[in-house]
């Protein structure tokens, strides 16, 4: 269940839902419909079956809707319902995807380069061994370059995709945590490694934009 | 309570960012980081990196959907929604 209440604009959806409105269903769609494609394709073998799975999940979502409780969010329970069809669908393909390859093999290493500290053995082990720079020419509030973008959303590309997912639905659409681990199936912590990770990396990625040696 | 051996180190700081931003740090970790981070430059500049990079990611432009995807499944609901009422 998520920490929060239905919004009463969530409450009016659901009704307009209900009642086969279809700008409240293409209102879905614009939110929606690209990381529905995007969970379904962790799961199924070709962008073709990952929108069949889609237009199921809007079947289910049609369907369900009537007896839909809102002890999720709408766009936790819609992500749930896609991420379901679409386990099915791959395991009926023999495409069962390890989790492992989902989250990415390096999940268990930690997301800062060792070297970066002191060795086991020295008197300050575990700690910086050169201080981290400062972040210089950081963008005024709402003006970010579009090249500085360009790189966080390269960053965001190369990860393995459950990385991807989570700082996707974290960090650029803004979803909590809890509606996060509901609507890809995550524990608590396996999202938050999942999210420390990718953000470890976009700002590894980052760094050379904001640092004194990238800007001589 | 907080002896020696208790401290983080820098490495053991920067693997609790997330938790710690998330809220979700118990209250004993949480005043462990902020006791580290009041001695510690490095750490307190990722921290500050970590926050910058939550924020330029936040300025990312979801997808849109392609206008053909989107026609596609207008049509799709159109046809859903006149098969759903001459059913009920």
């Amino acid at each position: 269940m998520d920490a929060t209440a239905a919004p009463v604009d969530e409450l009016d959806l659901i009704e307009r839902l209900r009642a086969g409105d279809e700008d409240a269903f293409m209102s879905l769609v614009d939110r929606l419909q690209p990381a529905m494609l995007r969970v379904a394709r962790m799961y199924v073998q070709s962008q073709a079956v990952a929108e069949d799975v889609v237009q199921e999940a809007w079947i289910g979502v049609l369907q369900g809707i009537q007896r839909f409780e809102g002890r999720s969010s709408l766009r936790t329970w819609i992500l749930r319902i896609v991420s379901n069809i679409a386990k099915t669908k791959g395991r009926r393909e023999s495409r069962s995807v390890p989790f492992a390859s989902l989250v990415g093999d390096d999940v268990d290493a930690p997301p800062f380069d060792p070297d970066r500290f002191l060795g086991p053995g020295q008197e300050w082990s575990g700690h910086w061994s050169t201080v981290p720079g400062e972040w210089l020419g950081l963008p005024e509030d709402r003006l970010v370059a579009a090249e500085t973008l360009a790189v966080v959303r390269r960053a965001i590309e190369t990860l393995p995709p459950m990385q991807a997912e989570v700082i996707r639905l974290r960090d650029v659409a803004g979803w909590s945590s809890e509606e996060v681990r509901n609507a890809l199936d995550l524990t608590e912590t396996n999202q938050r490694v999942l999210l420390h990770r990718a953000r470890a990396k976009v700002r590894r990625a980052l760094e050379p934009e904001f640092t004194i040696e990238a800007r001589t | 309570m907080s002896e020696p051996d208790d401290d983080l180190t820098c490495r053991e700081v920067v693997e609790r960012f997330t938790e710690y931003l998330d809220g979700a740090s118990t209250a004993g970790g949480r005043e462990r980081i902020e006791r580290h981070l009041a001695e510690c430059l490095g750490c307190t500049r990722v921290l500050a990196q970590f926050r910058t990079t939550i924020e330029i990611t936040g300025k990312l432009p979801e997808d849109p959907v392609p206008r053909d995807q989107r026609e596609a499944t207008r049509h799709f609901f159109l046809r859903w929604r006149e098969t759903a009422s001459g059913r009920s």
